[in-house]
């Protein structure tokens, strides 16, 4: 199928502005679903508040627009009642990192089967280009003219300490890269992040004079080296990408049904449909 | 066993109701003086086949029942004032994503954390307006462990019935006293399941489009009809608009969905009221002491009557009207500045003989509080 074969075209167009990531994430991330051969019905996409969250109204599977920085919370809801579908929740930085930043680690945590795929783009959109918990310090935003004087997340270290299983870095540049590790994260048993640095050039971009969207986008060349690559050991100041950390612990709803005897509820957790 | 009688705490009493009624699944948060509910739910759920989840806050907690909810369980969390608060974002995206679930909040002494341990009704404005925006909610409360158990089920009935969150809004005398309960047979207690489309694979279905009864059918995550959920205003196809007429006609559908119908909504117990001079009005523990007081003073000839309210919103405007008709006194029973007694006011015939008999310093209401306001309004004296 076709990347279009995956959206409703009856809510187009979307609202991202000219040169915006996140159409090219979105699009990545319905090359991964097909890749992994995945059913439309099997997936449920959930998201939060932001330039990002809209996504999941443009994808034609099971989709729920939530409460900013909620996401996780109403998808471990649904992950949990229904342990055979595939959760999957695109969120920004500020909606993962600040407002949602207890949801992210407790997810983490319980090492529940939901993907997270985290739009990094440094900045709040939705509300105008101000600093968020990933804007990078001294960098400049409408609530930081002079640059910001907050330290920002390390949002993969943040979950690795909290406990997940799969944390992985990619960049709207390294289009190929982002689909192994989108398909990745999905295929993992347990909760995965995948943090994607996402431009917008309409405010971070023109804030700090990092010129256009494939200005932008070349940048991430520069400051991104693959995770263990001479390049990174040489520049320490380059951001690592690729695959950062994948190891196996116990499922939360594996978990829960061997409490519970393992006998699934009738209807809701068919083990034919499992993946 | 259908028949049998149980000595049950009120919080346990929820946990009986919420089963009856085909409880799925709950997710929750510790807090005083809900936290049994959470409890005895980790210990009876997994048995049964169905979910607990002890969440990191009540903010995931009300999130987590709402996407249980969509994915086809019958969902529930408890909680009490702070916690409340802090779930009135998703009690207003429930309202708006209509999802059915049920909310209980055991209500302590306010604000803020203010007498965890202790009784008060002092969130029944909060049950109302607490969440942003125009809507309409339905709340229920009740005064005894079988109107307890009862209301928890009828919570999930109307939830189910509406797609629209429901608060069962206890006090701390209520879920904490203990009393025996005659638990209902299979079959005895009417249990609403909810409401599936039928449409098959292929056919559009428009998870906000009405029937001519005023009800939505849903479909569950994961099943046939893929659509979009958002706490936006959206259109029948649940895609957001900007539109003022799309808004117009979905806060018309929100309000009027359960407002038109406050009679069917409606919940109450009457006492002596055929012939009484005197009407209290009182709901939750406080309708205990307020009952006491009446059955106490009838033996002395006094025409007192009461009527309990177990359900608050909407407000049974037309029933507490009715009652009100020809009493020389009204008096309003609760423990709260007069949240209910405003209301009553406003519905009342002759809103100038309503009165208020009230605490809210964490004492519970007595029946001497309730004599001595009745004497002093009547000119009796202390």
């Amino acid at each position: 199928m076709a990347v279009r074969d995956y959206l409703r075209e009856r809510f187009l167009p979307h609202i991202w502005c000219p040169g915006c990531g996140h159409g090219i994430v979105m699009a990545n991330l319905v090359r991964a679903v097909e890749r992994l051969g995945l059913s439309q019905n099997q997936i449920v996409v959930i998201s939060g508040i932001g330039c990002s969250s809209r996504m999941s109204g443009y994808l034609d599977f099971h989709t729920m627009h939530t409460l900013h920085g909620r996401a996780l919370a109403f998808a471990t809801g649904v992950k949990f009642s229904r342990p055979d579908l595939k959760v999957i929740v695109p969120m920004g930085d500020g909606d993962a990192a600040a407002i949602g930043g207890n949801h992210l680690i407790h997810a983490a945590r319980r090492n529940i089967d939901i993907s997270a795929i985290v739009m990094n783009n440094r900045i709040y959109g939705m509300t105008g280009g101000q600093s968020s918990p990933l804007t990078p310090h001294g960098d400049r935003s409408t609530t930081a003219n002079a640059g910001t004087i907050d330290p920002p997340f390390d949002l993969a270290a943040l979950v690795m300490g909290a406990g997940a299983g799969f944390v992985a870095r990619a960049t709207t540049y390294h289009v190929k890269e982002m689909i192994d590790l989108m398909a990745a994260a999905i295929s993992h048993r347990g909760f995965s992040l995948v943090e994607v640095l996402s431009q917008c050039p309409t405010y971070y971009g023109r804030k700090n004079k990092l010129g256009d969207a494939v200005d932008m986008m070349r940048s991430y060349k520069e400051i991104t080296a693959p995770a263990g690559s001479r390049k990174l050991a040489d520049n320490p100041s380059c951001i690592a990408r690729g695959l950062l950390l994948e190891k196996n612990r116990p499922e939360y709803t594996e978990s829960y049904l061997k409490l519970a005897g393992g006998s699934p509820k009738e209807g809701s957790n068919d083990p034919a449909s499992l993946v | 066993m259908p028949g049998q009688v149980k000595f049950l705490q009120g919080n346990e009493a929820v946990v009986e109701g919420a089963l009856y009624a085909g409880l799925e699944f709950f997710a929750g948060y510790p807090i005083t003086p809900s936290t049994e509910i959470a409890e005895m739910l980790s210990h009876r759920l997994p048995n049964v086949g169905a979910k607990f989840i002890q969440m990191e806050d009540e903010l995931a907690s009300i999130c987590a029942i709402i996407g249980a909810s969509l994915a086809g369980s019958k969902a529930m969390t408890a909680t009490s004032g702070p916690g409340f608060s802090l779930m009135q974002e998703g009690i207003g995206y429930a309202v708006m994503a209509e999802v059915p679930c049920v909310v209980v909040n055991v209500q302590r002494g306010g604000p803020s954390t203010g007498l965890p341990t202790a009784v008060a009704q002092g969130d029944v404005m909060q049950a109302r307006w607490g969440t942003h925006g125009d809507h309409s909610i339905i709340t229920l409360t009740a005064s005894t462990l079988q109107d307890v158990l009862t209301m928890t089920v009828a919570a999930f009935n109307l939830a189910e019935t509406f797609r629209t969150p429901v608060i069962l809004l206890l006090d701390e005398v209520v879920a904490h006293m203990r009393e025996k309960v005659e638990m209902p047979g299979p079959a005895e207690l009417e249990v609403v399941d909810r409401l599936r489309t039928a449409l098959p694979e292929g056919v559009d279905y428009h998870p906000y489009l009405s029937r001519e009864d005023g009800r939505l059918p849903m479909s569950d995550f994961g099943g046939i009809h893929r659509y979009n959920v958002t706490g936006l205003v959206h259109d029948m196809w649940g895609f957001p608009s900007n539109d003022s007429s799309v808004a117009y006609d979905l806060l018309h559908h929100l309000v009027d969905k359960l407002e038109n119908r406050a009679d069917q909504i409606a919940r109450y117990n009457t006492y002596f009221t055929d012939d009484a001079e005197v009407l209290l009005i009182s709901y939750g523990s406080a309708a205990r002491s307020a009952l006491h007081l009446v059955e106490q003073r009838r033996l002395r000839g006094v025409k007192l009557a009461l009527l309990e309210l177990n359900s608050l919103w909407p407000f049974p405007r037309g029933t507490v009207r009715r009652f009100c008709q020809g009493r020389n006194q009204v008096l309003v029973v609760e423990m709260n500045r007069g949240q209910i007694y405003q209301e009553v006011k406003k519905a009342a015939p002759h809103p100038e003989k309503v009165f208020l008999a009230n605490r809210f310093d964490g004492s519970f209401i007595s029946h001497e509080d309730i004599w001595r306001v009745l004497n002093l309004i009547q000119g009796q004296g202390v």
